[in-house]
């Protein structure tokens, strides 16, 4: 499979794959097995959580307890074997295919926009699908500029040096479009994460520091000009406001939180244990199978299983960081740099939000959220890090 | 690689280090540190409230006497939850519980609705309480039907029958006071939410006042004094597991009893006032019509009686016929039931005749136009010619029953009730103002009068909807005319056909009436004056405010402030507060007239129009004098009102008594008799013998002292020869009769 082109010429191809799959330099026996394993862990809880979340509510609706779970279970089958096909070509071949996964996720970002799109919890982020299927583009938009952006900033130069000014241009150009289609779902969460994202790109490309501040200071400036001009929607809006003052409307903006932290408080050391969280099981806190499963992990594990959750995570981004730094070139540093970016500011956006120190944005937690989009997406990136860690030192 | 790009991938994951760090540190803070305030937030979060109802305190009379009370019914409910637990939504068990109850199965479904939702009927046949709340299917539960729901539990999941309280008009003597202690029903939605916001601007905003299944007072005493007989409901805060299961009782507060309110009425003298006006009602519907040849027999449709303490203004007993029994609201009236009682054919027996029936004052009135009369400089001491009728602007105007008594003193005036003489007065000094070319703002000595007497305006009776009555003066009728002369008008052109057909006479009067009150009938004429003299025309008062006037004539000039409350009693015994209204003022009549106009009223029940009854009672004037007044009320198109208005003892006056019957009669004839009976309950008279003691109130005035009442509940009469405990069955235990200290023991 893996013919045409060979790196360096100290890469011996097996000749026959599967007798010596074993072998000290072997895909299998190269793969960040550590990562690979807190990554199941995660998907795991995150199965219990949706489950435990999703149980009373189909209950009382006369469905199927187990329908979120079976679909969740299917989600993490086809995410992984997904995930296997990002990690088996070698990353650098796909320098040649980001021009067309770029333009691909900029035409579902616009499918969006078009009638064919729909409207969820105030985001126009979705295409519904028959069958009960529904893609949210704008997570596999994620992929696309991570690779894209690598693919640009670390592109015609050697090894040592660092982008040029017109390099990093156009490599924001080029995030820009995503950002402003996301932007107009509107999906705020999104767009927050797409911004962590480049600027964690431009500031590890090497590029000049001016970049880096300039970003910082232009993503403020951004912040508080949409503030001003109305340019956000009024709920969103409220949910920052919410945020600093959860107590202001508890009925309304600051509903979320409030219930958010009282499921996650109730929790104390031990938890409830799991389908016994009287917050979760009485459907107090909204959206819990997705944005809020984190306080499903507060309630019903307790701080033993939201702060295991937490240190999973952290075992995710300390190997991205880790594959990062042992990446071969700069392309492959640059995407598990971008992925690094992403999970990190999701997952402390996401955790944050439920534990009212962050406003309430609509991002799912990687891995452990329910959503087939985000799952997907979030194991293609897994395998892109697997795909760079397998192939260092060769 | 550069060397940059390396350190700035460790200053990132330091960053997201130190992220992760927070989040850890917050996670900590929120599970461990400040578990405990989540926890209680969780554990409210998961309550409900229950609210137990307060007793309603009881209405007494002045004596103790229960008037309202709560008797212990069984009430049958159904919970929610448990129904929305069984696979049909409950519907087999309400089925169930309806053959039980005995009612249609329909029925009791549309009960267990909640008001608002899909498929529920309208209030009141939907439940309008709280989800939580279980639903009352019937309050009339029997026994037998409750062991039957008791006794099979697994039949009937969610299904109670308990004892609770529920309203109850014991009428004691047989006093019925239906219009003066009203009626109960459920709050509706406007009177929460007008509630909700009076708590939150008094910052009250967590009291829990009132809720969707509380009933709370309509009409009559129940409504006036709802705040004091309410009482606040208890409070039981229930955890709830997610599918609404009550799992715990996390706390529970006891309701706190309505107050008691004591009331002016003497439920004795009632029973007898009720009988008594009803006795005028069937005279006056035996006796003949004298203005048809006694040919046809008097309708008679309605009456009232008021006794009112004349120097506190206390009610001590007040009846309006048609009545009805107050006791048909409880547990929501029936439609054929509110029927009858708002029917024209049953003669509304819903409204009061004696504060919202507003009639024509006929010569009761003259207490009022006596002392205009003396203000407008005619002298009580001199002589006046009364003629058979009165020439007012060429148009002769007819002394009742054209009969002339030629020249008399003005004693004798008021003796025979002579119009003429007053047509006179007023005719005359309508002159002096100027006729019909008075200023607007004229003030007129007879209509200033009637304002001075309290007329024209509800009369502050502590009791809902009062009637104004009408002083029909310059400014009401010019009012009157620019608010119907389109009509007028118009009828003047087109005349009235449909009533030619069946009665031309009839027709051509209404003709020149519209064509009359078209050109100009704001004009204050001569004859409207004469009119008002004698209490007729458009002047109308209720029976209550011409009490009111005999009050102040016989107490010596205080207007006062009729009321029924009495005093508020904690259920426990304890004084709330009394009810002692301010009067509204004084009369502008002088002691001598008013001494004159009492003695002249005196001779009234002595040799003038109101001998006969009194005389045929064989009533002991010598020793009770009494002070009366008749009135005969004409009203087109109607038989006559009988007026009989008076005050007694006439010598130091305790209690004013004015009857009123609708299409009666003569005031003597029909309704003399019946307000004579009832002097001899107010002073204890059986033939010649006066016994206070043995009066109603007792001793000959009202009740001074305050029932007490027991720390238990019950109620203590105050002492008497004959007092003893009245054990009042309400929400207490039956327990042994006792006779003790407080009531003096049996005679």
């Amino acid at each position: 499979m893996t013919v045409g082109y060979r790196p360096t010429p100290y890469t011996v191809p097996p000749p026959r794959r599967g007798s010596r799959l074993l072998h000290r330099d072997s895909a299998l026996r190269r793969m960040d097995w550590t990562l690979l394993v807190a990554v199941l862990a995660l998907c795991a809880i995150g199965a219990a959580l949706v489950w435990s979340a999703t149980k009373q509510a189909a209950i009382d609706g006369g469905d199927d307890p187990q329908a979120f779970l079976k679909k969740h279970i299917l989600n993490v089958g086809i995410g992984l074997v997904l995930g296997v096909v990002a990690s088996v070509f070698d990353y650098r071949m796909l320098r040649a295919y980001a021009p067309v996964v770029y333009v691909l996720s900029l035409l579902g970002l616009m499918a969006v926009l078009s009638p064919l799109g729909t409207t969820i919890n105030g985001s126009h982020s979705w295409i519904v699908l028959p069958a009960g299927f529904s893609v949210q583009p704008s997570e596999f938009a994620k992929v696309a500029l991570v690779v894209g952006m690598s693919m640009l900033l670390a592109e015609k130069r050697d090894a040592e040096d660092e982008p040029r000014d017109m390099d990093v241009v156009l490599a924001l150009v080029f995030a820009a479009v995503p950002f402003a289609l996301v932007m107009l779902q509107p999906d705020l969460g999104t767009a927050m994460v797409v911004c962590a994202l480049v600027l964690g790109l431009i500031a590890v490309s090497g590029a000049p520091i001016r970049w880096v501040v300039g970003l910082v200071v232009a993503a403020l400036l951004v912040a508080v000009v949409a503030v001003q001009t109305g340019m956000l929607k009024d709920y969103q809006i409220d949910r920052f406001r919410a945020f600093y003052d959860p107590a202001a409307d508890p009925k309304g903006a600051g509903f979320n939180v409030r219930q958010s932290l009282i499921a996650v408080g109730s929790g104390g050391m031990d938890g409830q244990g799991l389908f016994q969280g009287a917050q979760t099981q009485g459907k107090f806190v909204p959206a819990q199978q997705t944005d809020f499963i984190f306080t499903v992990a507060g309630e019903e594990l307790g701080f033993v299983g939201a702060a295991l959750v937490v240190a999973l995570l952290g075992l995710v981004l300390w190997r991205a960081g880790r594959i990062a730094m042992q990446a071969e070139d700069l392309f492959g540093r640059l995407v598990a740099t971008g992925i690094l970016c992403w999970f990190a500011f999701q997952s402390f956006e996401n955790i944050g939000m439920t534990l009212g120190i962050m406003p309430v944005t609509g991002v799912p937690l990687p891995f452990v959220s329910y959503g087939g989009s985000s799952m997907f997406a979030n194991l293609i990136a897994v395998g892109l890090l697997q795909n760079v860690h397998m192939r260092r030192y060769s | 690689m550069s060397e940059r790009s390396r350190l700035r991938l460790v200053v990132l994951q330091v960053l997201v280090l130190s992220l992760l760090g927070t989040l850890l540190g917050r996670l900590w803070y929120v599970q461990v540190v400040a578990a405990e305030n989540y926890k209680t937030a969780a554990a409210e979060n998961g309550t409900r409230e229950i609210i137990t109802p307060a007793p309603r305190g009881m209405i007494l009379d002045s004596r103790g006497r229960p008037l309202a009370r709560n008797r212990t019914a069984l009430v049958v409910s159904i919970s929610r939850t448990a129904m929305l637990r069984q696979d049909d939504e409950g519907r087999e068990l309400v089925a169930k519980v309806a053959d039980v109850i005995g009612q249609p199965v329909e029925q009791v479904w549309e009960k267990t609705r909640l008001c608002g939702s899909e498929g529920a009927p309208p209030a009141p046949r939907c439940f309008n309480g709280s989800p939580y709340q279980p639903i009352p299917v019937t309050d009339e539960a029997s026994t037998a039907m409750a062991l039957q729901i008791m006794e099979r539990r697994e039949d009937f999941p969610g299904v109670t029958a308990e004892l609770t309280a529920v309203r109850e008009y014991p009428q004691p003597l047989g006093a019925n006071a239906a219009h003066e202690l009203g009626y109960l029903g459920p709050v509706t939605d406007e009177e929460l939410a007008e509630r909700a916001v009076a708590n939150d601007r008094r910052g009250a905003r967590n009291e829990t006042v009132l809720q969707g299944t509380d009933l709370i007072g309509r009409a009559g005493l129940e409504r006036e004094y709802d705040d004091d007989l309410r009482g606040r409901p208890g409070v039981r805060t229930l955890t709830v597991d997610h599918e609404g299961g009550v799992s715990g009782v996390l706390s529970e507060t006891q309701p706190t009893p309505g107050n008691y309110l004591v009331t002016t009425i003497d439920a004795e003298l009632q029973a007898e006032a009720e009988k008594q006006l009803h006795a005028a009602i069937m005279r006056a519907r035996q006796t003949g019509d004298i203005n048809k040849g006694y040919a046809t027999k008097l309708k008679a449709d309605s009456g009232a009686v008021v006794v009112m303490d004349v120097r506190t203004g206390g009610i001590v007993a007040m009846a309006s016929w048609p009545t009805y029994d107050p006791n048909i609201w409880v547990g929501g009236i029936s439609g054929k039931d509110y029927k009858a009682i708002t029917s024209k054919k049953n003669h509304y027996p819903n409204q009061s005749r004696a504060f919202q029936g507003e009639f024509a004052p006929a010569s009761t009135f003259k207490a009022v136009t006596l002392p205009a009369a003396v203000r407008a400089g005619y002298s009580v001491n001199s002589s006046y010619n009364c003629p058979s009728s009165y020439s007012i602007g060429g148009a002769p105007k007819r002394n009742y029953e054209s009969q002339g008594y030629g020249v008399i003193s003005m004693l004798r005036a008021i003796q025979v009730s002579c119009d003429t003489v007053f047509y006179k007065f007023a005719y005359e000094t309508w002159l002096r103002m100027g006729g019909l070319n008075a200023k607007k703002k004229a003030k007129d000595p007879f209509t200033e009068m009637a304002k001075a007497f309290g007329l024209g305006r509800p009369t502050g009776l502590d009791l809902p909807s009062e009637s104004d009555g009408r002083i029909a003066d310059r400014a009401w009728k010019r009012a009157y005319w620019k608010a119907t002369k389109d009509f007028y008008c118009a009828k003047a052109k087109t005349g009235y056909p449909e009533v030619a057909r069946q009665d031309p006479q009839r027709a051509a009067y209404l003709l020149q009436l519209s064509k009359e009150n078209c050109v100009d009938g704001y004009a204050y004429r001569g004859g409207d004056a004469a009119n008002f003299a004698i209490g007729q025309g458009d002047t109308t008062t209720t029976p209550l405010q011409m009490a009111r006037v005999y009050a102040a004539i016989a107490n010596g000039g205080t207007l006062v402030t009729p009321h029924i409350g009495r005093a508020i009693m904690s259920p426990d015994g304890q004084l709330v507060r009394r009810i002692e209204p301010a009067p509204a003022g004084r009369v502008p009549v002088s002691k001598a007239t008013l001494d004159w106009l009492r003695h002249a009223m005196r001779t009234v029940t002595e040799v003038g129009t109101g001998y006969g009854p009194f005389a045929r009672a064989a009533f002991p004037l010598d020793k009770i004098p009494v002070g009366t007044k008749t009135g005969t009320g004409e009203v087109y198109g109607k038989q006559t009102t009988s007026w009989f208005a008076s005050f007694a003892p006439a010598v130091k006056p305790q209690y004013a008594v004015v009857m009123m019957v609708s299409q009666g009669g003569t005031g003597s004839g029909v309704s003399g008799p019946s307000v004579a009976e009832l002097y001899k309950t107010l002073f204890g008279i059986t033939g010649q013998r006066v016994d206070l003691a043995a009066a109603a109130p007792p001793g000959g005035h009202p009740t001074q002292a305050l029932p007490a009442v027991r720390a238990d509940g019950t109620v203590v009469q105050p002492p008497r020869a004959d007092t003893r405990a009245v054990r009042l069955p309400g929400l207490v235990a039956r327990r042994e009769e006792r006779t003790d200290a407080g009531g003096g023991g049996p005679g």
